[in-house]
C-alpha cells in the first residue's frame, strides 16, 4: 500500500457572453450637482465584483478619479435594461455599455467646461485627479465639483450618457452550421499534482497551477480572486460535491451543509495562478469573460492526475475514494 | 408556553426585550434589536454566517434560544467595529482580499475574534480549525486564513 503521486493537466478555451436572440446591456451615466457620477445599470453584482469593474471602466473613460463613480444598480423594474450577469457576460457586456455611456457624458462634461472656461472643447482634457483644464495650461481649468454646480445652476446643461452594448442574433448557416455565437473566447490551463492513497481511496490535491488568458484583467486583485476561487470549486466538484452519489438512485443525498461535502479550509492545495493578457478587439479595454470558466479545467486537471498516479481512469464526478477503489480492484483484476 | 422578558448586553449596551419562546438569539438581535450583521444562512448551525460571541465564546447565534442566555454578554460584527475606521482584522481582511460576496465574513470575523482573543497568535492549523465551522463559496479560503494570520503575527 503507497501513497501515490502524479500530475495531470487540461485546457479550456470559453466563450463570453451568448447571443439568443441578441444579447444586449445598457448603461446610462449622469452627473449629480456635487460632480459624482452615477452609473445606472440594472446588472446584479452577487459577488464577482461587476460594481468595481463598472466603477473603473467609468473613472477611466470619464478621466476622473474612481471615488467619484456611484454605481446604482439591481432594480429591474427602473434600471435600464440587462440580460443578467450570467454566461461570462458582466465585465465584457456591461464595461462596453458604461464606455459608450461614459464617452457621451465626457463629451457633455467637456462641453460645459469649455462653455464655462470659454475656450473650445476641442482644447480640454482630463487631468485624472478630478480637473478638466486647458491642454498646455495650469491656469485655464475646473475642477469637476465647481463644474457641476455651475452646469446645474448657472448653465442649465446635463452632464449624462447612453450606452448599449448588443451582441447581434447570429442564425446558423444551414449549409455548414457555421455561426458566430460568442464575442471572444478565453484561455486556460491548470495543471494538478495530487497524491492517491491505494489502501483508502482518498484524493488529496497537493498544487494547482493555473494560467488564464483574459484579454485585460481590468482588476487584477479580482481575476486573481476568481481564478483562484474558482479553482476551488472545480476541487470541490472534482472530489466531493453531489446531490445524487448513487444517481439514478435517489438515495444518500445530502440534505445540508454537514452532509453536503466541499473541501474545508484545511483541504486547501496550494496554488500558484498567472494571467496573460491578449486584449479582445470588442471588450472593454480588452477585455474577455472569466466568470464560470474558472472551475472547468481543474476537474479533468484531477482527472487525468488520478489517472497519472494509479491508472484508475475516471469519468464521473465526484471522483469518490469508492469509484478510486473500484477502478483499482478492476485494474488488478485484469491484471 | 409565555413570552419572556430578556435581559441581555449587546454590544456593551444593556438590552431588555419580550421573546417568544424558542426565539433564536439570531433572530433576537436581526429582528428585535436590528443588528443585521449576523446573517441567517443555513439556520441549522452548519454554515456559520450567524456566528457570535455569547460571554466570549464564538456560537452559532441561530443554534441559541434567546431565553437560554438571559443575562449574558452578547457581541456582534457591530461590536468589534470603532467608532471611526476599521478594527485590525476588518482591515486585515481588506487588505489580504478576504472577501468576495461578503456574506460569510462576518461570522468568519466573528469566529476569528474569538480565536485571537483566546490566542493572540495563532498557528495555520489554530486558523484553520477556528474558521472550520465557518462556510465560505467564493474564496476558496486561503485568503481569509491569510488575513487572520497576518493579524496574529
Amino acid at each position: 500500500m503507497a501513497i501515490l503521486r502524479g500530475r495531470g493537466y487540461a485546457a479550456v478555451n470559453y466563450p463570453t457572453g451568448m447571443n439568443l436572440g441578441g444579447d444586449p446591456t445598457q448603461a446610462l451615466v449622469h452627473a449629480t450637482t456635487t460632480g459624482n457620477f452615477v452609473v445606472s445599470l440594472s446588472s446584479v453584482d452577487l459577488g464577482q465584483g461587476l460594481k468595481t469593474v463598472a466603477a473603473q471602466v467609468a473613472a477611466e473613460t470619464l478621466g476622473l478619479p474612481y471615488e467619484n463613480i456611484i454605481v446604482d444598480t439591481a432594480d429591474t423594474d427602473t434600471g435600464p435594461h440587462c440580460m443578467g450577469t450570467f454566461a461570462s457576460r458582466g465585465t465584457h457586456r456591461v464595461g462596453n455599455a458604461v464606455i459608450m455611456a461614459a464617452q457621451e457624458a465626457r463629451e457633455a462634461m467637456l462641453e460645459a467646461a469649455a462653455e464655462e472656461l470659454e475656450v473650445d472643447a476641442a482644447d480640454l482634457e482630463t487631468d485624472g485627479t478630478g480637473f478638466i483644464k486647458l491642454k498646455g495650461s495650469e491656469e485655464k481649468k475646473i475642477h469637476v465639483v465647481d463644474l457641476a454646480l455651475a452646469a446645474h445652476f448657472k448653465l442649465g446643461r446635463t452632464i449624462a450618457g447612453r450606452g448599449i452594448f448588443l451582441k447581434e442574433r447570429s442564425y446558423p448557416e444551414p449549409e455548414t452550421g457555421k455561426m458566430d455565437p460568442d464575442s471572444a473566447q478565453a484561455h486556460a490551463c491548470t495543471v494538478a499534482e495530487v497524491t492517491v492513497d491505494d489502501e483508502t481511496g482518498v484524493v488529496e490535491v497537493l498544487h494547482m497551477y493555473n494560467v488564464y488568458e483574459v484579454g485585460r484583467a481590468i482588476n487584477p486583485a479580482m481575476a486573481r480572486q476568481q481564478i483562484e476561487g474558482g479553482a476551488w470549486m472545480g476541487v470541490s466538484h472534482a472530489l466531493y460535491e453531489t446531490t445524487e452519489p448513487y444517481y439514478p438512485v435517489r438515495e444518500h443525498g445530502p440534505r445540508d451543509f454537514e452532509e453536503y461535502l466541499m473541501p474545508g479550509p484545511a483541504d486547501n492545495a496550494q496554488m500558484t495562478s498567472e494571467i496573460i493578457e491578449f486584449p479582445a478587439a470588442n471588450g472593454p479595454y480588452g477585455a474577455k469573460g472569466i466568470g464560470e470558466m474558472t472551475a472547468n479545467a481543474p476537474i479533468p486537471a484531477i482527472a487525468n492526475a488520478i489517472y497519472d498516479a494509479c491508472g484508475v481512469r475516471l469519468t464521473e464526478m465526484p471522483f469518490t475514494p469508492e469509484s478510486i477503489l473500484r477502478g483499482l480492484d478492476e485494474l488488478r483484476a485484469r491484471a | 408556553m409565555p413570552s419572556s422578558v430578556i435581559e441581555i448586553t449587546v454590544n456593551g449596551s444593556e438590552e431588555e426585550f419580550i421573546a417568544k419562546p424558542g426565539t433564536t438569539l439570531l433572530s433576537a438581535l436581526r429582528d428585535t434589536l436590528g443588528l443585521t450583521a449576523a446573517k441567517r444562512g443555513c439556520g441549522v448551525g452548519t454554515c456559520g454566517t450567524c456566528t457570535c460571541h455569547v460571554d466570549g465564546e464564538a456560537v452559532m447565534s441561530c443554534l441559541v434560544p434567546v431565553e437560554t442566555i438571559n443575562g449574558s454578554d452578547v457581541k456582534t460584527l457591530e461590536g468589534t467595529t470603532p467608532p471611526e475606521g476599521l478594527s485590525p482584522l476588518q482591515q486585515s481582511f481588506l487588505d489580504n482580499f478576504a472577501t468576495q460576496c461578503g456574506f460569510c465574513t462576518p461570522g468568519m470575523i466573528m469566529a476569528a475574534e474569538a480565536l485571537l482573543a483566546q490566542n493572540p497568535s495563532p498557528t495555520r492549523e489554530d486558523v484553520v480549525t477556528a474558521i472550520s465551522g465557518n462556510v465560505c463559496r467564493c474564496t476558496g479560503y486561503e485568503s481569509i486564513i491569510e488575513a487572520i494570520l497576518a493579524v496574529g503575527k
